[in-house]
């Protein structure tokens, strides 16, 4: 027999053996209606191991050598874990792909989306990324829920596991889309900044060419009342009609019409051209707005048994978010309406910033350039 | 889903991110994966080139199991070469790479007697201590003469701190082969049980006398001889005998540890940090460098701290139970939670792992949350066997003092 092991080796290795960080992927998920949405990070030293990056032999993995590799590791990966609704399964595709550092190096990160065939009452996650090289490889996901987040740890003793979600009584459906409605809102800057290019003016009256502050709170909050309700309905009007299919526009065109109303909402704030009768402004382009807020809604996937649900979820989430927005700015102003401060450089100054960001949004989106690259 | 900001390029981002912020509060951003820019940018350097002869003699090992995964033969050269590497480089991932080559075997009550062995070596490196013993045990029924098994069950036991049945192994194993180490095995389990003197003076003897020792082997005892000579609080011979290790140019992850702990009961720091500053990619030897760095208040603590918590945090993702003893060591010296400390430190010696190190971690952690009945098993261990140690002889005290 081979001496193969000697007792040396083994003696000296006691307390020196866990010294690195095992092999572990990182998956997170986000099931909604009937996608879901995710991403994956596998470590590129596995990926090297299993199916080899390193194409000049050199010990080093370079983007170029890993871009060059990004159709055999999507198909690689992407072989070994099966996503399921309810026992049907819904096919992977990976929309990016990007680079992460981890503590223990770097990852190839795949974004991907999972279409099912039916709203997901049951997820079903099989995984068996490197089970077969190395059984010691451990798949640790991350699973973002409507009650909140799960986690779960998948190994060769532990391919297939079930998550019933949450998310499917209607209540935690509702909730679900309500939070995106708001989380939308707010990052969605463009909705932000023309709702605010409209609000600012709310707490100053023009007399001769000049702003004076608001006698009393009631104009004032009768000003931003109308304003915000005509805002809503009209983007309630075309968000409902769009995410119900009855009318399409090319996304480009909504995206820079939206651009195109900050600048002009910002503007009448330096330029008063309309002043009493502001939320004609605000339900005219509420009505585009709308169409962005629809196209978001399509991104998340609806789900068809809950269109309607959905659908007045979203919308009251946009409004809880504007409500936000509004409670905080109004109070703000009014008290600040007197100062110079408000009316130079918070009125004047804050719009014109307003108008030079939204010009370029206009510019990059209506000629789908980058003006500023990342 | 956040298409606005998608199509929003960063400076831009930046600015509007400021001016809400001015209006509505802070806008937190997070670090997120990214698009490198360059096809030249290194995204990570492998751990070993593949034109290293070692890597491409384990490729083409790969290549023909791949090609006929029942050869018993080729699976066991290639776990066993994965296993040396486990251990030389201290990678998990090499323990995998092993088991996956024994893969047709791996669940077999009774598979060919190699790969019993190969086995019982990958699962007490996972800590399965037990699994490993029986394996053992049943190859050596088969083959009472394999020096392999005898050697791996013997230091199973030490560990697991079941010194009679160790030193029944280590006699069985002179019987057969008068080598240098079969010939070590006996003086070490004497040092942990009262015999610690003794042991030493054989020791030195034996490895004074061998004609015929690899630089490894002598490197091993040599390593021992200072451990035994810390305990017995010789510090001179000690550092002497862990000089002479280190002088042999041998790069052991076992000895560097055990020289770095040495300098630090000294209140040496400054020498670890020399000597460790460049290892931070080891765990192990990267807590003993925050030791270090820590003592002597190092503006580079903070950010070790956060490394080795975020690779604590890692393997509790894992659930690997693994890093308990340093997991207690963390918990005790930088977070300040005694408490959690005892329990990881028992749950660590309560998985089998029983060496001098074990009982010690348990007794600092006891001592720092004032738990005097936590401390038990460790003072049952060192009474049974009459270790002696100096170092944990006064922490027993210490812990003894308490009320």
């Amino acid at each position: 027999m081979i001496r193969f092991i000697t007792l040396l080796a083994l003696l000296l290795c006691f307390s020196a053996a866990h010294a690195h960080k095992p092999s572990d992927s990182y998956l997170s998920m986000k099931p909604a209606g009937q996608k879901v949405e995710g991403q994956w990070d596998i470590a590129l030293r596995d990926l090297d191991f299993a199916i080899g990056l390193d194409a000049d032999n050199n010990g080093e993995i370079t983007w170029g050598e890993l871009r060059a590799r990004h159709d055999a590791v999507s198909a690689y990966a992407m072989a070994r874990l099966k996503i399921s609704a309810d026992g049907a399964e819904c096919p992977i595709r990976v929309t990016a792909h990007l680079v992460d550092n981890h503590s223990d190096g770097a990852y190839a990160v795949m974004r991907f989306v999972a279409d099912c065939p039916k709203t997901i009452e049951t997820l079903g996650i099989d995984y068996k990324l490197f089970h077969d090289i190395d059984p010691q490889h451990k798949g640790l996901l991350r699973l973002e829920l409507a009650g909140g987040t799960t986690t779960a740890l998948f190994g060769p003793d532990r391919q297939s596991q079930n998550f019933p979600l949450a998310g499917t009584s209607r209540l935690d459906q509702f909730i679900e889309y309500l939070k995106h409605g708001t989380w939308h809102i707010w990052i969605g800057f463009d909705h932000i900044l023309f709702l605010l290019s409209l609000l600012l003016p709310a707490v100053v009256v023009l007399t001769r060419h000049h702003w004076e502050a608001v006698a009393d709170f009631r104009t004032a909050f009768w000003d931003v009342l109308r304003i915000v309700t005509a805002f809503t309905l009209a983007h309630s009007i075309t968000l409902s009609l769009a995410a119900l299919g009855i009318i399409k526009l090319p996304s480009n065109v909504v995206e820079s019409a939206i651009a195109l109303s900050v600048v002009l909402a910002a503007a009448n704030n330096v330029y008063p051209l309309v002043l009493g009768r502001r939320w004609v402004v605000a339900f005219f382009f509420g009505l585009i707005h709308g169409f962005g807020f629809a196209s978001v809604l399509g991104d998340l996937g609806l789900p068809q048994d809950a269109l309607l649900l959905a659908l007045v979820a979203f919308n009251v989430g946009v409004e809880v978010g504007q409500l936000a927005i509004v409670t905080a700015f109004l109070p703000l102003a009014y008290a600040i309406r007197h100062s110079v401060f408000y009316r130079r450089i918070v009125l004047i100054g804050g719009s014109a910033a307003i108008i030079v960001v939204a010009s370029i949004w206009f510019v990059e989106r209506a000629f789908d350039l980058k003006l500023i690259s990342r | 889903m956040n298409f606005t900001l998608k199509r929003t390029s960063l400076g831009l981002r930046f600015s509007l991110a400021l001016l809400t912020a001015m209006l509505f509060g802070a806008l937190n951003a997070h670090a997120e994966p990214f698009l490198p820019k360059d096809d030249k940018q290194v995204l990570e350097r492998l751990p070993a080139k593949p034109t290293d002869p070692i890597q491409a003699g384990l490729r083409d090992l790969r290549r023909a199991l791949a090609a006929n995964p029942q050869d018993l033969a080729l699976a066991t050269t290639l776990a066993d070469h994965y296993f040396r590497l486990a251990v030389g480089e201290g990678d998990p991932r090499y323990i995998g790479y092993a088991q996956a080559a024994l893969a047709p075997w791996w669940t077999l009550a009774e598979p060919p007697t190699n790969v019993l062995i190969l086995r019982a070596g990958l699962r007490q490196y996972m800590h399965d201590f037990e699994s490993a013993i029986s394996d053992l045990t049943l190859a050596l029924k088969r083959e009472p003469d394999n020096l392999d098994a005898l050697s791996y069950r013997a230091v199973i036991y030490i560990v697991m701190a079941r010194y009679d049945e160790a030193r029944h192994d280590c006699r069985e194993m002179v019987k057969r082969d008068g080598g240098l180490i079969p010939s070590s095995c006996e003086p070490t389990v004497d040092a942990l049980t009262g015999r610690a003197a003794a042991a030493y003076d054989t020791l030195t003897e034996t490895l004074r006398r061998s004609a015929v020792a690899s630089p490894g082997q002598i490197l091993w005892v040599t390593t021992r001889l200072g451990e035994i000579a810390q305990r017995l609080g010789r510090t001179r011979e000690a550092e002497a005998h862990y000089r002479a290790a280190l002088a042999m140019g041998i790069t052991d992850q076992y000895l560097l540890t055990t020289w770095a702990e040495f300098l630090l009961d000294l209140d040496r720091p400054a020498e670890v940090v020399t000597l460790l500053k460049d290892k931070t990619r080891n765990d192990v030897l990267l807590l003993r460098l925050a030791l270090a760095e820590k003592k002597l208040g190092a503006p580079a603590t903070a950010e070790h701290q956060a490394a080795i918590q975020s690779r604590i945090d890692a393997a509790r993702l894992r659930k690997d139970k693994l890093h308990l003893s340093d997991e207690a060591i963390f918990e005790l010296v930088f977070l300040k939670k005694p408490q959690e400390a005892v329990r990881l430190a028992q749950e660590n010696w309560e998985s089998g792992q029983r060496e001098p190190s074990d009982a010690r971690i348990l007794l600092e952690a006891a001592l720092g949350a004032r738990d005097k009945a936590a401390a038990k098993p460790a003072l049952e261990w060192m009474t049974r066997n009459r270790h002696e140690d100096v170092v944990l002889k006064r922490l027993l005290q210490q812990v003894g003092a308490l009320p």
